[in-house]
């Protein structure tokens, strides 16, 4: 088995240039959450303010809606949720200077494009595995958008975090990549 | 006429949703468990073990196994000798699902309305709830949490009766592989054909109830749900999508009759958090 890169937040572009498709990563540092809702409102407000309620900046978005954290937790099951829901909305971050997002599943065309011209990486990480997950998650902040429950904005320190780079800058996919292989039945 | 209780149905459902929730059906586990000596990719393997490593930890600490912890479905078949006494079984199950929700720190994961505010309802609830009335004086109640990401995933189609069993085959294979890495495989893909647009689409639902390897009794269907589980296995998918030959866990396949125009045919995908579960009271 190839050993992870440990990678630490906020992301530099010389970490990303690093980065190949396929490459197991351990993650640490702050990310941030936000899902569909949060993304809606933010780049609304972005819009009308031209602000957003943290700044992006060589940060990552982990695209995740939480359970409630039960006593002695310090967060509740917490997966990657599907992120080509967000495409609409990445492109602009990556240009305001968004350096990374987790989700799972594929990305469309327009963020790949993204992902190149603004030097940005997709990680994926294990969905459904949620229970596993959130035991890598140490400290939880509210940010922003409390009214949102399981969608607000979130601050989550991550200790070794498990991902896979999904989409690198050269253009690179893991799931195209790796399921030819695989592939016997074309349909 | 046999009496049952409102409270009784609501611990009854309060408990099915949360060891739901915890717990992925036995049959299912084995399943994957199994599949991992097939599973042709190492990395393919290895996410198989850490699916169930992550049905291990959610039992043991009585945790959600995944953080969408679904729309909450039930399909409830009333026995016609049976009088419920001290509330509706409607406002029963919502009761338990809200109970459910709070007490089992599940997520919050219903808006109220689709393409407005899209405010959460904050407690799972409205649950939908298909209601059946049958012979005996029981109540069978089963319930699926169903995930957004694989629901997402799902297709209908009223294809034409000269598209035949071919066509069938190819947008069920086509759904599958579409589906791929964003509905979280190894799936077990709920198929129903037949009867009319909808039906098509709650027996496509109800199939995913059916034990794991356990086939349809028409040996027709059987060998289609065989057949297509093969061919699934072949389209290089892989656990959560990441390449390899465990795409699908199983084919579940419900037929009806249907118009003498149609060929209705839906595909539920189900994500590896194939959670369901049914009761009787």
């Amino acid at each position: 088995m190839v050993e992870a890169k440990k990678i630490i937040t906020p992301l530099t572009d010389e970490v990303i240039e690093s980065l190949r498709a396929g490459d197991k990563v351990l993650l640490s540092g702050w990310v941030y959450t936000a899902r569909d809702a949060a993304h809606k409102r933010m780049l609304e407000e972005h819009e009308k303010a031209g602000k957003l309620p943290f700044d992006v900046k060589g940060q990552v978005i982990y695209y995740v809606g939480p359970t409630p954290a039960k006593p002695g937790q310090v967060i509740g099951s917490a997966g990657p949720t599907t992120a080509y829901r967000m495409d609409k909305y990445t492109p602009k971050l990556h240009e305001l200077g968004l350096k990374g997002t987790i989700g799972k599943g594929w990305r469309g065309q327009e963020v790949r494009e993204s992902l190149k011209k603004y030097k940005a990486v997709y990680f994926a990480a294990y969905g459904g595995t949620a229970a596993l997950l959130s035991k890598h998650i140490t400290k939880v902040e509210m940010v922003a958008y409390e009214d949102l429950g399981p969608e607000a904005i979130r601050k989550l320190y991550f200790e070794n975090f498990p991902v896979i780079v999904a989409n690198d800058i050269y253009g690179g996919d893991v799931f195209e990549e790796s399921q030819k292989k695989y592939r016997k039945l074309a349909i | 006429m046999r009496e049952i209780d409102y409270t009784e149905i609501v611990k009854a459902v309060k408990e099915m949703v949360m060891d739901t929730e915890y717990r992925l059906p036995e049959d299912f586990i084995q399943a994957v468990r199994s599949s991992i000596d097939e599973e042709a990719s190492s990395l393919g393997k290895e996410i198989l073990q850490e699916i169930l490593l992550n049905a291990e930890v959610a039992q043991r600490e009585q945790v959600a196994y995944c953080q969408d912890t679904g729309y909450p479905v039930f399909f409830v078949e009333i026995g016609q000798d049976v009088r419920i006494v001290g509330g509706s079984i409607k406002e029963a199950i919502n009761h338990a699902v809200r109970q459910a929700t709070k007490e089992g720190y599940l997520r919050a994961s219903l808006s109220y309305d689709p393409i407005f505010e899209r405010k959460n309802t904050r407690d799972n609830t409205p649950a939908l709830i298909y209601f059946d009335v049958v012979e005996g004086d029981k109540i069978r109640i089963k319930f699926a949490a169903k995930g957004g990401g694989s629901e997402n995933q799902s297709k209908q189609a009223m294809l034409k009766p000269a598209d035949g069993l071919e066509g069938v085959k190819r947008f069920i294979l086509q759904c599958i592989a579409n589906a791929g890495p964003n509905a979280c495989p190894p799936f077990t893909v709920g198929v129903g054909i037949g009867g009319t647009f909808d039906y098509s689409a709650v027996l496509a639902k109800k199939a995913l109830f059916r034990h794991i390897g356990e086939r349809h009794p028409d040996p027709r269907i059987a060998a289609l749900e065989e057949e297509l589980l093969n061919l699934a296995n072949q389209l290089g998918v892989g656990p959560l999508g990441f390449g390899g030959t465990t795409t699908a866990i199983d084919v579940k396949i419900e037929i009806a009759p249907c118009h003498i125009a149609s060929l209705p045919v839906a595909v539920n995908i189900q994500c590896h958090a194939a959670r369901h579960k049914e009761i009787e009271i």
